[in-house]
């Protein structure tokens, strides 16, 4: 307990308390600057759009991980982590080389919304990957055999049985990516040219803010970010004890 | 707490571990401190090639011998915030006076740093166009980067120190061609409707630009020789009207080496060392290098060259308040470029 008293709630009381250092109208006027709505709303879209493409692929690649053997299937498994240790200033770097102005394959994307969702994908892609697997790996087919043999179809057996029990994982995944997406800054700033009201996201208009020594309004703006993560954290947390409220009886 | 509730033997290891940890520590220490004076400084992130190269210089001569160095690297005004916050430095060397002032501010730098020798400035350097290779949009001037289907690059002024010196060379630059005050803002306005990609630092900025994005970046003189230097693909026109970058050092008032410290500042505006600032793209102070063949082949004399204390601009605290603070000109020009009407 004292443990994360140190580690996490005395920095975020600490970054709170800076937020409202110029009164509550101070920290009303900092967030509802039209460059930091602007920025918000964007980061918001498009972590959505992320945690949404996420869920979709990130379970894909966990059932093809799970059900079907092919050749170089544990390397395959050891690069989805691959994400998490490169610091993400490179992933930026390295999609910039591959969409960029020199792109070597045709597709000239940098500097634009695109460019930040995919780079994002591939920031928080593992952790939907691998809140699926384990869940997947645990599943009795059994269950899967059992409605084949009642006549379901595949769609079916997909939507009523594999779904249910999945849908905790893929949730789980999609919060933490979707929490993890908002705050990012080191791919970012490479990617989207940083345009005030067209690519600038929360995050880099956060550190403008505290680089021209506005720390206040810097502050303010992250407090929204973290109220946000928190909000969609505890709405996908109740979702899940909705989701699971059948095996818990 | 927890530790007391551990069985005995676990918590004896404990104690060892951070026993031995705190010896390590002290022995170090005491290494450190054993031979000669140390001088720690605080640097941006551009000048590290070229001081670990005085550094050498310095080792050489009699009252250089011994003297070790701590050096910290970074972007200009983050490292002035670290030493603000109490990072350990006997000098810093920053990008901007406005960095110095800040730490002024914390009553680390004297207030008259800037009237010391050479009015405490290291370096100089100017504001250039890095162009594509051949130039192929034909930029010479400053109405050059207006032209319809121009891109520029440049960072956000909001967290680059090259960002403000650009914004306030360009704004000079129009005062000094005779525009007013008004039309000068205009101008710069309408500069960045051109602007395609605004960085967090300028070191950021090249690369976007490397990567081969817009036809112009606005940059240092010194980063474009660098570049050059590395063998990378571009070329760079100095406009007629440009503003001087001064890059100042400062001695921290705290420090406990300060005869050891101004020995360095001074040997850092000796021929030796600033012959070694020409080879590695810094316009000279020290007036008998910049009349040296090496400095003049370099870099070009220009007419309209113009310093932060030109009376269009009135000094970093009077250019701070008009462009930079918080709803000031700068915010103003982001959000009618950049906002929903142009969206």
């Amino acid at each position: 307990m004292s443990y994360l008293t140190v580690i996490v709630a005395l920095p975020i009381a600490a970054l709170v308390w800076e937020s409202r250092s110029d009164g509550v109208h101070g920290f009303w006027s900092a967030v509802t600057q039209p460059e930091a709505v602007a920025a918000l709303k964007l980061t918001l879209w498009i972590s959505l759009i992320v945690a949404l493409v996420n869920a979709v692929f990130g379970t894909i690649i966990a059932w093809t991980l799970v059900r079907d053997e092919f050749p170089g299937k544990s390397l395959v498994n050891a690069i989805i982590d691959l994400p998490f240790a490169l610091p993400t200033i490179v992933a930026g770097l390295l999609v910039l080389a591959l969409y960029g102005p020199h792109s070597p394959v045709g597709l000239h994307l940098a500097f634009t919304r695109t460019a930040i969702v995919l780079v994002l994908c591939f920031v928080s892609l593992p952790f939907v990957v691998r809140t699926v697997q384990p869940v997947l790996y645990e599943l009795d087919r059994q269950m899967e055999e059992a409605a084949r043999s009642l006549g379901a179809g595949e769609a079916t057996v997909f939507t009523r049985v594999v779904l249910p029990n999945i849908l905790p994982g893929i949730l789980s995944g999609v919060a933490m990516a979707f929490a993890r997406v908002i705050g990012e800054i080191g791919s970012i700033v490479i990617i989207s040219g940083n345009l005030p009201f067209r690519t600038e996201m929360a995050s880099v208009y956060v550190f403008n803010q505290g680089q021209s020594g506005n720390s206040a309004a810097a502050s303010a703006v992250a407090v929204v970010l973290l109220a946000v993560s928190f909000a969609v954290l505890l709405a996908i947390g109740a979702i899940r004890r909705l989701a699971t409220r059948h095996e818990r009886g | 707490m927890y530790l007391f509730t551990m069985p005995m033997n676990k918590t004896r290891k404990l104690i060892l571990l951070a026993a031995a940890a705190a010896a390590l520590v002290a022995a170090a220490a005491a290494a450190a401190s054993t031979r000669g004076t140390n001088l720690a400084f605080v640097a941006y992130s551009t000048p590290k090639p070229v001081m670990q190269k005085i550094i050498q210089a310095y080792a050489q001569t009699p009252q250089g011998a011994g003297v070790s160095f701590t050096q910290s690297y970074g972007p200009s005004t983050n490292q002035a915030k670290a030493v603000a916050a109490g990072q350990p430095a006997d000098f810093v060397f920053l990008s901007a006076g406005d960095d110095v002032n800040l730490l002024v501010d914390a009553g680390l730098v004297s207030p008259s740093w800037d009237k010391q020798s050479y009015d405490g400035i290291a370096a100089n350097t100017v504001v250039v166009f890095a162009v594509r290779n051949g130039n192929p949009k034909h930029i010479k001037g400053w109405a050059d980067l207006v032209k319809p289907g121009v891109q520029v690059v440049t960072p956000n002024p909001f967290s680059s120190g090259s960002a403000k010196w650009n914004i306030l060379a360009a704004y000079g630059a129009q005062r000094r061609l005779g525009k007013t005050d008004k039309q000068a803002i205009a101008y710069v306005r309408e500069l960045f409707r051109h602007v395609v990609s605004q960085d967090t630092s300028g070191s950021n900025a090249t690369n976007t630009f490397l990567s081969g994005k817009g036809d112009v970046l606005l940059t240092y003189e010194s980063e474009a020789i660098n570049a050059r230097l590395q063998g990378k693909d571009i070329q760079y026109v100095i406009p007629r009207q440009t503003m001087l970058i001064q890059l100042p050092v400062a001695l921290v008032k705290t420090s406990k080496n300060a005869d050891a410290t101004n020995a360095f500042l001074r040997f850092m505006r000796s021929t030796t060392a600033q012959n070694l600032f020409v080879q590695y793209g810094f316009r000279p102070v020290n007036p008998q290098v910049a009349k040296s063949a090496a400095a003049q082949k370099e870099f070009p004399a220009r007419p309209g060259i113009f310093k932060i204390d030109d009376r269009y601009i009135g000094g970093w605290r009077a250019a701070d308040k008009k462009w930079f603070a918080p709803g000031a000109l700068m915010s103003q020009i982001e959000e009618a470029v950049g906002g929903p009407s142009s969206g």
